[in-house]
């Protein structure tokens, strides 16, 4: 009988020999630190874990993990992710991704793979900057942003991370930011044990080239009054005396009131186990940006089947159906005449 | 079915006949079951399907022509024929569109019923082309087929609008009377194909068995053909167009290496056809993923080839433009990766239905950087089946991405083909890493991904789950040996060098190149090199200068990158060397650079393939002009 235990590891196990190259006080060493420290608790294996990323500064991750890894090429991950997840179901593949590369030249990828529902656990770096060609705006940056290609202002209405995996039809979707280790390492655990997409945008700070994007929401200081933590089953509720609240009003839109003003009850309850994403993307959409209250946490998590399985159903069907394929009926599928000697 | 024949019977050795319709005349059907019942019969048969790229472009017009060509013969061909003797037009833009191509004194057997006012005005003819006295060259035949096949459908219970679809099958009737063609695979195959619709079951075969009546009983055709069998080798046949043949060359080739194969593709003419079939043979264990575009379905290879997979692209042109990146990634990753493209004609959109080989140069060069690519280049359809195989033990062995350039001419022509013993098949089986390989200064035992087999320079191929073997790749520069990222510029000049010497290194790795000098090499004056489709035409047309007694050499490639180790010594051991392509001189080029021969280039980029009769008369031009004089022979197959 082979060993099914999974031998017990610590942070120092998932760290590679490799030089960590970010720049000083990049919001990256935070995640991944979240990250090699979680993965001792996940319960996999270090040889069955593959990181794949696209390009950026995020995309160097996994060489800094001593698993499995590819830096594939630009905006691809998500591609490369879904060949070697459909094709491995026994493998835990973990996507690392950035604003530039999985919401401007790999858009695409991301949608799909998002609505296909391939068993991977993406990890969105979102710092709304280009950080390895040295500062320009990214589609995640505010509109307005002066940057090395915009010295006039960006003219683009930026992407929310959130709302767009919401509407590519994604069955688990979280925010999270690289200020708080519990609440990534809760919002990565969850994504990964997630059957199926699981969807993490993680507001980092690139303290290079966007220092200080997110301060106004995740500084210390502040954070107990700007970041509103979903809970599922629980009201939401935030502020550092809990003193606010989300309410829907008359009209189904959702806004921020004062507990004292409108009521325990009138509160909304987070359910994150709803199938209708409506609720999800108003939620999604309650800050104009990260500088007022934002919501942070699990705001979609429902059941739907994994495509890598469905795939692999479909195969076993076939073989059932049709028993194992022979090469001589194959060639001879489309009709034969024999010529004899 | 009547028996009685009043008819004489003609024997033919040979004829090429062209069906022509609308595009939603069902004539690619049509053509394709003449050919199935020809080959069945033990004709050899070449098919060229030629269809426009729109669906359903407006009827009646040329823009809509939909043809097939067919050669039937009772001995070898090579093409599907350089032109018809016999064209079936089912209105008149089809007869518009190809009758320049039948030669004088060929038959035409037209719809009558189609050839009013409003469709001359719609094929762009002034007058009526049956009595304005233009056809006196043909042997004309009128025939009815509409309200003949409106008659008997009728009887069906078909509506008369859809009656009139079946007229096709009248005219499958009327041709298969005309050459003396088995009917009953013909009535077995419609009852399979529409077996779920009775009704039209029941009016296509109504319509068929008038057609074949009509020949029989009318008073119109004063013979009809035979065209006997051929004498092939005692052996199982089958039809088989290219696409097919390198879907189950796929499937074989993976089943000979134990992978178990992954298709990533999207969609795209004249390649689609390929995932169609993968996609049938789930038994196998293949997985096809219908990308969501074509980087995402080399993407997807790439990542299922990292777990151990067989990955494989398909694609045509503009594909092949948008996986370059990716292919350059797998040059880089070292993973084994197949791509394959089924060449059209280009720039950008291009000629999406008819066929060109115009990649080449693309397939060669490119990628930026110095990113070698092993290619090779099927012959023949049935050819695609062997040459899958091949590209998946280059891709295998030497863990580097495949091209192999196929093209629509050979993705859609159809020829008989002597089935393989499966349990001949190479053994293309692969050993993944199971160990570490390499020993730290420390002592430890450790896996360098980039630590190359001494022989062939491929790196070891260590699939996620391997214990102790986990490693990072990607596209940046790697340190020889360990695989970690390295920007030292010596370390990259040698990783350059060893990337480019393992993939010329395949050269000795495959076959010498076989030359067709009945002479000897060297002995006659002109060499005729080919690559890909170009075989049919170049052989047949080689055979035609020999029938007039004169001497020429033919040389075909499969191998394009590395060329085999004797091109150099071959095209140096002619004085002339002619390079047919459906290019602009793409092979001729790297023939010239890389061995400064005088290699002169026949160039064609019709969207069709070259005709016998065109290298015939290049090889004359190059033999001398006193040659032109030469007799011909009579009929010298193609």
């Amino acid at each position: 009988m082979t060993d099914t235990t999974i031998p017990v590891t610590t942070r120092k196990d998932w760290t590679s020999d490799q030089e960590v190259r970010w720049c000083p006080g990049c919001g990256d060493y935070s995640i991944l630190a979240a990250l090699q420290m979680l993965l001792p608790d996940l319960g996999v294996r270090r040889e069955n874990t593959v990181f794949v990323s696209g390009i950026g500064c995020a995309a160097r991750l996994p060489y800094y993990m001593s698993t499995y890894g590819m830096h594939s090429i630009h905006g691809r991950a998500p591609a490369v992710a879904t060949g070697l997840a459909v094709t491995r179901p026994d493998l835990d593949v973990w996507v690392i991704t950035g604003d530039g590369d999985a919401l401007s030249i790999g858009g695409n990828h991301l949608i799909h793979a998002l609505r296909r529902n391939v068993n991977m656990t993406i990890l969105l770096f979102n710092n709304q900057i280009y950080g390895l060609t040295k500062g320009q705006y990214s589609p995640t940056s505010e509109q307005g942003k002066v940057t090395k290609s915009t010295p006039f202002g960006s003219l683009d209405t930026p992407f929310n991370p959130v709302s767009l995996a919401l509407g590519a039809e994604a069955t688990f979707v979280a925010r999270t930011h690289d200020m708080d280790r519990k609440h990534m390492q809760e919002m990565f655990r969850r994504a990964h044990d997630h059957k199926g997409t699981g969807f993490v945008e993680i507001y980092q700070n690139c303290n290079v080239f966007n220092d200080g994007a997110f301060e106004r929401i995740t500084g210390r200081d502040v954070r107990a009054d700007n970041l509103i933590p979903l809970v599922h089953g629980e009201p939401i509720r935030f502020g550092s005396e809990q003193q606010y609240g989300v309410v829907m009003g008359p009209d189904g839109r959702l806004r921020i009131a004062e507990v004292a003003e409108v009521g325990e009850e009138a509160l909304l309850l987070h359910d994150e186990r709803r199938d209708e994403p409506g609720l999800a993307f108003q939620l999604s959409r309650l800050a104009r940006g990260p500088f007022e209250p934002t919501p942070i946490g699990v705001f979609r998590d429902v059941d739907r089947p994994e495509y890598g399985e469905a795939m692999n159903r479909q195969l076993l069907e076939a073989n059932e159906r049709r028993g194992p394929g022979d090469l001589a009926t194959l060639l001879g599928s489309g009709g034969t005449w024999t010529v004899e000697g | 079915m009547s028996t009685a024949t009043h008819h004489e019977t003609t024997e033919l050795d040979r004829v090429v006949i062209r069906f022509a319709g609308d595009s939603g005349d069902g004539m690619q059907l049509t053509g394709s079951q003449f050919t199935a019942v020809s080959s069945l019969f033990g004709n050899d048969t070449a098919t060229l399907p030629d269809f426009p790229a729109e669906i359903r472009a407006p009827a009646g017009t040329l823009a809509g022509v939909s043809a097939f060509q067919v050669h039937i013969s009772d001995h070898d061909i090579l093409t599907p024929g350089d032109a018809p003797n016999v064209l079936v037009a089912m209105n008149p833009a089809a007869l518009r569109a190809n009758v320049a191509a039948v030669p004088a004194g060929g038959t035409l057997i037209v719809n009558v019923d189609a050839f009013d006012d409003r469709a001359f005005e719609k094929a762009g003819y002034a007058a009526n082309p049956l009595t304005d006295g233009s056809l006196a060259s043909f042997k004309v035949y009128e025939v009815p087929m509409t309200s003949l096949t409106m008659e008997v459908a009728k009887e069906a219970g078909v509506k008369p609008r859809d009656a009139e679809r079946s007229k096709n099958f009248f005219a499958l009737g009327l041709v298969s009377w005309l050459y003396s063609r088995p009917v009953e695979p013909t009535l077995q195959w419609i009852e399979k194909r529409f077996a779920t619709a009775a009704m039209v079951l029941d009016a296509n075969t109504r319509a068929f068995k008038a057609g074949y009546n009509f020949g029989e009983t009318a008073e119109l055709f004063e013979s009809h053909y035979q065209v006997r069998p051929a004498v092939q080798e005692p052996g199982v046949y089958t039809n088989v167009t290219g696409n097919t043949a390198l879907a189950w060359g796929l499937i074989a080739a993976a089943h000979q290496a134990h992978l178990p194969l992954f298709l990533g593709s999207y969609p795209i003419t004249p390649a689609s056809d390929i995932l169609h079939e993968l996609s049938k043979h789930k038994h196998f264990g293949v997985r096809t993923l219908q990308a969501e575009d074509e980087i995402a379905g080399v993407g997807a290879a790439i990542g299922a080839a990292f777990g151990g997979s067989l990955g494989v692209t398909t694609t045509s042109g503009p594909g092949i433009d948008l996986k370059s990146e990716a292919v350059g990634m797998a040059v880089s990753l070292e993973l084994p990766l197949l791509v394959i493209d089924i060449q059209r004609g280009g720039p950008s959109t291009g000629l999406p239905t008819k066929t060109e080989q115009s990649d080449l140069l693309h397939a060669m060069f490119g990628r930026h950087g110095e990113a070698p690519v092993p290619i090779v280049a099927p012959m023949t359809p049935s050819h695609c089946f062997e040459v899958a195989m091949e590209a998946v033990r280059i891709a295998v062995k030497y863990r580097t991405p495949v091209f192999v350039l196929s093209d629509g001419y050979l993705a859609n022509g159809a020829e008989p083909w002597r089935l393989p013993d499966p349990d001949a098949l190479p053994d293309l089986h692969v050993e993944f890493a199971a160990e570490p390989n390499h020993t730290d200064a420390d002592g430890t035992p450790v896996f360098w991904p980039y630590l190359r087999d001494e022989q062939t320079l491929a790196r070891p191929w260590a699939v996620p789950g391997t214990p102790g073997l986990e490693h990072r790749i990607g596209g940046l520069e790697k340190a020889d040996g360990s695989g970690n990222i390295s920007y030292d510029p010596v370390n990259h000049e040698n990783m350059v060098h060893l990337r480019a010497r393992k993939v010329a290194g395949i050269a000795a790795d495959i076959p010498l190149l076989e030359v067709d000098d009945t002479g000897g090499l060297g002995s006659a004056p002109v060499l005729v090199l080919g690559w890909g489709s170009t075989y049919g035409a170049i052989a047949a047309g080689v055979r035609r200068v020999r029938a007039r007694g004169l001497a020429v050499a033919h040389a075909h490639l499969v191998h394009l990158n590395p060329f085999p180790r004797n091109l150099g010594d071959v095209v140096r051991a002619y004085d002339r060397v002619l390079v047919p392509e459906a290019n602009l001189g793409q092979l001729v080029k790297l023939v010239r650079a890389e061995f400064l021969v005088d290699a002169t280039g026949l160039s064609k980029v019709q969207g069709v393939p070259f005709r016998a009769a065109e290298i015939e008369e290049a090889v004359l031009g190059m033999l001398g002009p006193e040659t032109r004089t030469t007799e011909a022979a009579e009929d010298v197959a193609s």
